[in-house]
């Protein structure tokens, strides 16, 4: 994985705490890591404020699994 | 009316997490105040609090996983949490939780908090300040609001009854178990888990409560000796956190079960002071009228009480007014009374007040043992009233009274009884 990828998945586990083995780049927040939509809003905020970016509500939106996350922010990072 | 008795109990004071260990510590005469060491306090003029004592949860620390998911922990202030544990010890302690649906919507919550959280409304205020509005947490809100408390309560034991909270600052904990009794009185639910919670222990609070004149100032290098209920040295309240829930139950049903029961709510009262918005009204009227009310709810006179767990905070007005309008509702039966403060031990658990003294007031008429007011060395007025300085007292108590009072003028009134 990336660098963009582990600290992706370092948030991940530590917001929604869950094992490290189950956040792999299919995974969906809500369908398999046990998250809520208030959860996903909160990961999204601690997504913005380690990588400085802004993620616009409607580019949130598309954001459902690890994969599409670290997809979103490497683009970012471009 | 139906009859009301509680099953279940279950606390986190600052002396202990857990019922027994907090009432044997109680009885001990033990303190649970303490300089603040876990936030910068130098130039507060109130440096002392009656935290919890946090460990790994053995010997009577209190561990917060052990009650709640530390991924939700996050989510929510303390007095979320010190709900979670105390109604989740009440409800183990009670024997029984609702399984079918049928059960469920018929066993309910009302958990009240003073304040609710201002721990993150504190934090959160400096994040919006320094960092901006999409900064703010999605759980600022959810993790603050009072009635979270019993609604986290109901979804981790599928209480689907009645589902409420009270707000009346220091009388909390007494209307949220007084209210609690009545609902299943009148046959709304036929269980409830009742009681309140208080986490306010922050910069904010300190500060706050020591512009109202209501805190102790002058004990900071002496904080066990700070709260010190009817002595003439004392000079306001210590703050202090916790949270105090019982299971109320409707009698038949508890007794058909067989569940041990610690005593009947027999009697509830309630009074405005329309006075003043943090002083007690001076002739003690609101206080007479509460107490007054509740004894006749109960059918019982002044003298037929065998203890009273007094409001009594320590501050230098509240503490006199209280004793003045028992001292007027006992008339010739004051001489027979006993009455104490375990504010003196717990400091002041605001809307976990009353809860907590609640349970006090049951386990002294289960175990016959009036817990002592500590620090009462010269008690500042004379009365025939025993006020159990310092030494907890072995008597038969079949009957208690607790009283509660709180900022706004509003007050409460509780009395149990045994049930023979």
């Amino acid at each position: 994985m990336s660098d963009i990828a582990d600290r992706v998945k370092k948030i991940v586990i530590e917001h929604l705490g869950v094992d490290a083995e189950k956040v792999t780049v299919e995974a969906s927040f809500i369908d398999d890591l046990g998250a809520d939509s208030l959860d996903t809003v909160e990961l999204v905020m601690a997504f913005e404020e380690e990588f400085g970016v802004e993620i616009p509500d409607d580019a949130a939106e598309t954001i459902l699994t690890v994969g599409d996350a670290v997809k979103f922010l490497e683009k970012a990072a471009a | 009316m139906r009859r009301v008795v509680v099953t279940g109990l279950g606390m986190v004071t600052p002396l202990a997490c857990g019922v027994e260990e907090s009432w044997s510590r109680i009885l001990k005469g033990e303190s649970g105040a303490s300089r603040v060491s876990s936030f910068e306090v130098e130039d507060l003029a109130c440096q002392i609090a009656c935290q919890i004592p946090r460990g790994d949860g053995s010997n009577g620390t209190f561990n917060p996983d052990d009650w709640m998911d530390p991924k939700e922990q996050r989510k929510v202030d303390d007095f979320i949490v010190f709900a979670m544990a105390a109604a989740e010890q009440a409800i183990a302690d009670c024997g029984w939780k609702p399984e079918t649906y049928e059960e469920q919507i018929r066993a309910g919550v009302l958990i009240g908090s003073g304040i609710g959280g201002l721990q993150g409304i504190e934090a959160t205020a400096h994040v919006l300040r320094d960092k901006g509005p999409r900064r703010v947490s999605p759980f600022f809100i959810p993790g603050r609001l009072i009635n979270l408390a019993g609604g986290y309560v109901s979804i981790r034991h599928g209480l689907k009854g009645p589902n409420h909270a009270v707000v009346t600052a220091c009388s909390t904990g007494a209307h949220a178990i007084g209210d609690a009794a009545r609902l299943i009185a009148l046959d709304d639910a036929d269980v409830m888990v009742a009681g309140g919670t208080e986490s306010p222990v922050c910069r904010l609070a300190l500060a706050g409560f020591a512009s109202a004149r209501a805190l102790s100032t002058g004990f900071n290098d002496r904080a066990s000796e700070a709260s010190r209920p009817y002595d003439k040295d004392r000079d306001g309240f210590v703050m202090g956190e916790g949270a105090g829930v019982v299971v109320l139950e409707e009698y038949e049903r508890a007794k058909a079960r067989g569940a041990t029961i610690y005593g009947e709510v027999v009697g509830y009262g309630m009074s405005g002071d329309a006075y003043h918005i943090t002083a007690p009204s001076s002739d003690g009227d609101g206080a007479y009228r509460c107490m007054q009310a509740a004894l006749k709810r109960a059918g019982m006179s002044a003298g037929e009480i065998d203890y009273v767990n007094a409001h009594g905070t320590s501050t230098p007005l509240g503490d006199e007014i209280e004793l003045g309008a028992i001292q007027r509702l006992a008339g010739d039966a004051a001489s027979r009374m006993t009455m104490s403060s375990t504010k003196s031990s717990t400091g002041h658990l605001l809307g976990a007040a009353g809860a907590i003294e609640a349970i006090f007031s049951l386990l002294a008429m289960r175990d016959g043992m009036a817990p002592p007011t500590i620090n009462l060395v010269n008690p500042s007025v004379e009365t025939e009233i025993d006020l159990v300085p310092n030494k907890a007292k072995p008597m038969t108590i079949d009957s208690a009274l607790s009283n509660s009072f709180g900022f706004g003028g509003t007050n409460a009134s509780l009395v149990f009884r045994k049930v023979a």
